[in-house]
């Protein structure tokens, strides 16, 4: 039994604190750029809207178990919006803990490497997600996710269209990025607390 | 799948709070905390001001979830108690009813043994608030549907 409703989207309301709680997981190959976005969203948050960055690194600055941030998005009907953003491991090997991390997820941001040598990475962790929400009894089709290629100040890169064709079949929100210099990651960010709330709003 | 919402009422608060207050009192800890299994803080009792709740309420939960992961590995259902021990405060987390996690904080004002008792007694009835709770949930009567009042206004708002 995992959490208060296995195989449930799990956005927490407190009508005590008065918050809504939901949880946004960043997920991509290794070195795709999870942990810079989430780096980049902390260095340009403002103090009184965000809480400490907790990083689970290897010595070598590879995320060994997660990195996890807390922001506040401010009110909606007199309710505190508190949003945790999570990165995986993307490393192959880690995916015992790339499973618990999925765990109570109400939203997803799947951050592709543009590189023309990531793409099999990036096919083979797209797939891995999809089998890893199936193992929890989610289906990718009903949970919120947008698209990140990231990297795109590259010289080596892939085509957006062609990108798309591999990764994004159905059409859902995509946004071009290099999350080093911070293009891209609030639009990214931003789409994906949309796509939370419409969906807690259309659940309701 | 429909999407579901933990929601959480200010009487359940209450009973739930208070319950975490008497573990805290009984258990003489300097501070008691109750997290959810996905890392959302529920309720917190003690000396909590000097510890970032949020970042505590994570991890433990990625602790109990790599624990678990660990029991599975060894074909055990979970291991239900974890206890860290350090020079000057101590850690005693444990799962409630499968589904929330106690995390009491105490140093040599209490002890293990007191700690294990008192913890042992407040999950029986914490575990009756949280399944209290979640009967409520599943008979679906909330008394007021937050979600629904939202418009797309109000999201849009949120980033301006």
């Amino acid at each position: 039994m995992d959490g208060l409703f296995p195989h449930l989207k799990m956005s927490f309301i407190n009508y005590s604190s008065r918050e809504i709680n939901c949880k946004i997981v960043y997920y991509g190959p290794g070195l795709c750029g999870k942990t810079t976005n989430l780096q980049f969203i902390y260095r340009k948050t403002r103090p009184e809207a965000k809480g400490k960055m907790i990083t689970l690194a290897t010595e070598t600055e590879r995320t060994l178990f997660f990195d996890f941030l807390p922001l506040s998005l401010g009110d909606i009907k007199g309710f505190k919006t508190r949003f945790h953003l999570y990165t995986v491991p993307g490393q192959i090997f880690y995916d015992a803990s790339r499973k618990l991390i999925l765990k109570g997820v109400d939203g997803i941001v799947f951050v592709a490497d543009s590189q023309v040598e990531r793409m099999d990475a990036n096919i083979e962790s797209f797939d891995n997600m999809k089998i890893n929400l199936e193992e929890q009894g989610y289906s990718l089709s009903e949970i919120p996710y947008v698209v990140q290629y990231n990297k795109r100040d590259l010289p080596n890169i892939v085509p957006v269209s062609e990108l798309k064709k591999m990764l994004n079949s159905n059409g859902i929100p995509d946004f071009e990025a290099v999350a080093s210099d911070g293009l891209g990651v609030f639009e990214t960010l931003k789409a994906i607390v949309k796509l939370v709330l419409i969906e807690l709003k259309k659940g309701a | 799948m429909p999407q579901s919402s933990f929601v959480m009422f200010e009487e359940e608060y209450r009973e739930i709070t208070a319950a975490v207050e008497k573990l805290l009192r009984e258990s003489n800890a300097k501070c008691v905390y109750l997290v959810d299994k996905d890392g959302q803080l529920i309720s917190s009792s003690g000396d909590t001001k000097d510890i970032d709740a949020t970042s505590l309420a994570s991890l433990t939960a990625g602790n109990i979830a790599a624990t678990g992961g660990l029991a599975k590995l060894i074909g055990e259902k979970e291991f239900s108690i974890l206890f860290h021990e350090g020079e000057r405060d101590n850690l005693h987390i444990s799962v409630v009813g499968q589904r929330v996690i106690l995390l009491v904080i105490f140093d040599k004002r209490s002890s293990l043994g007191l700690v294990r008792l008192r913890v042992k007694k407040a999950s029986e009835e914490l575990g009756r608030s949280i399944q209290k709770l979640l009967d409520r949930m599943a008979a679906d009567v909330d008394k007021e549907n937050l979600l629904k009042e939202i418009t797309d206004d109000d999201i849009e708002r949120l980033f301006h």
